[in-house]
């Protein structure tokens, strides 16, 4: 046999592929897309996770998407949705002026951007007493002269609002540090022209700004049609999904972990997996077109 | 590159009235990302019955410390941390290795399938993470990896390939010649790997472990999910335990919040730079 440094090149290059890839070749195999396919598998089944499984044909997706209970949850992503447009108004707001010398940058760009960083558990708590009967929020109000006693993750008409809003804090600051670099990749002579020009602000800001950054406005506008059929971690930790508050990643790990109903959990799998390919689909081939 | 455009250029009453209200605008957006935490902070220094009677902004009379110990001891954060600690270090050091490891013979070397093992790579953030672990669950109990602390750093290497996506980007800025040279001059691939490569992603791999660690300490449904037993307590779940039985002591959950969020605080004021230069870098993938 041949001692491995006397192979060529290519046949070395090889070998080593061969061992460097096959670790992280298997867990990807295992762990990400076994899963999948054996979603696909469950997602036909009626099966608690124990007993034996039955073979129901398209009976879960039918299931999940005609049952009242089981899309209802699809309108609460609407919340997230609408929120998601203020948020990222906010961002660019935030960044368009944070990209101008102002003083104190760094510190109100730390400020609004360090909720992003905190632990998901303390930001959940955090809330929970902002919008306690005599918590942050409504002591806040009294001090304006607004005698509130508003419930406001109990009253099922207020608490998407309240928890949505618990979002934007947590997540503006990262956009806004997004379209941030972006802005100030914008080169400064474009500025000067234009200000040579005699451009007020808000012209910079449409016609320079918006326009060199709208690549990245849009990706995050569609990835907010995603994101917000994703909501999970804060209404889960905040109210368990109570109230109202139950979104569709909710209710799918509910009905496996709670209920035992791994077949139509699979099936309300499917159809999130399903979205999220579409209309990732959808983008690349938009952005792509350009 | 910061812009040269300043709002001193135009000197009008205008720009001065509307500098004044960016600024007014800049206050009280931070006033209102501080305050919820400012409420928790000053929350935590309170006794229980000073609590309940007290309002919200009130300071309290003495600031006493007896939260932290409360929440320290009875939340066992001091074994929430442990296990945080070893599952970061854990998933870290594997993250870099094979994510370095795999990207090095991605990026570096021609073989059939290249493209495809890419692609496999790329393809696995498109499955929605949540929803997948109705079946992963399954998996990980077969696997006999329910409640150990090894499916917290499996899963954070197997299923988070950031790392991949990283170092790949990375490889494209570093020139071929170095490491080819040292393949002319006799040394293996292992050996070029190691002492070549391995040292030339440095600067990506300041930035894995930032977005990692991050990442991973404030991570709740995988430790939630596979790690339930209260040995195996990350400071996600030990906090999140808080709702619980010290429901009525919010004195004691206020304690507990501070002590989660302090690390985190820290960690970002010693790496502001690397921590917004890496995020943009992460997010790049998508």
């Amino acid at each position: 046999m041949k001692r491995f440094s006397q192979l060529t090149y290519a046949r070395q290059q090889r070998v080593v592929a061969a061992v460097f890839l096959a670790v992280p070749l298997a867990l990807v195999a295992i762990f990400g897309y076994l899963p999948f396919f054996s979603m696909i598998e469950y997602s036909f089944l009626r099966w608690d996770g124990l007993s034996s499984k039955e073979f129901i044909g398209l009976a879960n997706y039918v299931d999940a998407l005609t049952r009242v209970e089981n899309f209802r949850v699809f309108f609460v992503s609407l919340y997230y949705f609408g929120a998601s447009f203020i948020q990222l108004g906010l961002a660019l707001f935030f960044a368009t002026v944070l990209s101008f010398k102002v003083k104190g940058h760094s510190f109100f760009k730390g400020v609004l951007f360090f909720p992003n960083l905190i632990n998901g558990v303390a930001i959940g708590l955090v809330f929970l007493y902002f919008y306690k009967d005599t918590g942050t929020l409504n002591t806040f109000l009294k001090l304006l002269g607004i005698d509130s006693d508003v419930l406001w993750l109990t009253n099922p008409s207020l608490v998407n609002y309240s928890i949505a809003a618990t979002s934007v804090w947590r997540y503006m600051g990262y956009n806004m540090v997004m379209f941030l670099g972006a802005i100030q990749s914008i080169p400064s002579d474009i500025y000067e022209a234009a200000e040579i020009d005699g451009a007020n602000k808000w012209q910079i800001f449409w016609r320079i700004i918006f326009l060199s950054i709208l690549p990245i406005i849009e990706l995050m506008v569609i990835l907010s049609i995603t994101g917000s059929l994703s909501v999970f971690e804060t209404p889960y930790i905040m109210t368990g999904g109570g109230n109202g508050s139950e979104t569709f990643v909710i209710r799918t790990v509910n009905t496996a972990f709670s209920f035992n109903k791994f077949g139509l959990a699979s099936a309300m799998a499917m159809i999130l997996t399903a979205i999220v390919l579409t209309v990732t689909f959808v983008q690349k081939k938009i952005f792509k077109e350009r | 590159m910061q812009t040269v455009f300043t709002f001193a250029n135009a000197q009008s009453k205008r720009s001065v009235l509307s500098l004044t209200l960016v600024y007014l605008l800049l206050i009280t957006a931070s006033a209102l990302t501080i305050l919820p935490l400012l409420v928790i902070f000053i929350g935590s220094f309170k006794t229980g019955a000073e609590f309940n009677t007290t309002g919200a902004f009130d300071l309290p009379a003495v600031w006493i410390f007896d939260n932290y110990r409360t929440a320290f001891l009875r939340g066992k954060m001091a074994l929430g941390f442990f296990n945080t600690f070893i599952l970061i270090a854990g998933a870290c050091a594997g993250s870099i290795l094979t994510g370095t490891m795999a990207s090095y013979a991605l990026h570096r070397f021609e073989f059939r399938g290249r493209a495809f093992i890419k692609n496999i790579f790329l393809w696995i953030v498109l499955i929605p993470s949540t929803t997948a672990q109705v079946s992963r669950f399954q998996i990980v109990n077969a696997l006999g990896l329910y409640n150990t602390r090894a499916v917290g750093i499996i899963l954070a290497m197997g299923t988070d390939i950031m790392a991949i996506y990283i170092y790949l980007q990375f490889l494209e800025s570093i020139s071929r010649s170095l490491d080819e040279s040292a393949i002319l001059d006799g040394a293996g691939y292992f050996r070029v790997y190691w002492q070549i490569v391995m040292p030339l992603l440095k600067p990506a791999t300041v930035t894995v472990l930032i977005i990692k660690a991050i990442g991973m300490y404030n991570d709740f449904y995988t430790p939630f999910l596979y790690m339930p037993k209260q040995s195996l307590q990350v400071i996600s779940t030990a906090l999140f335990k808080f709702k619980g039985p010290y429901g009525s002591h919010w004195e004691i959950i206020c304690a507990g919040i501070m002590i989660a969020v302090l690390p985190t605080l820290v960690l970002f004021l010693a790496l502001q730079k690397q921590i917004y230069s890496g995020l943009v870098q992460g997010a790049v993938k998508q």
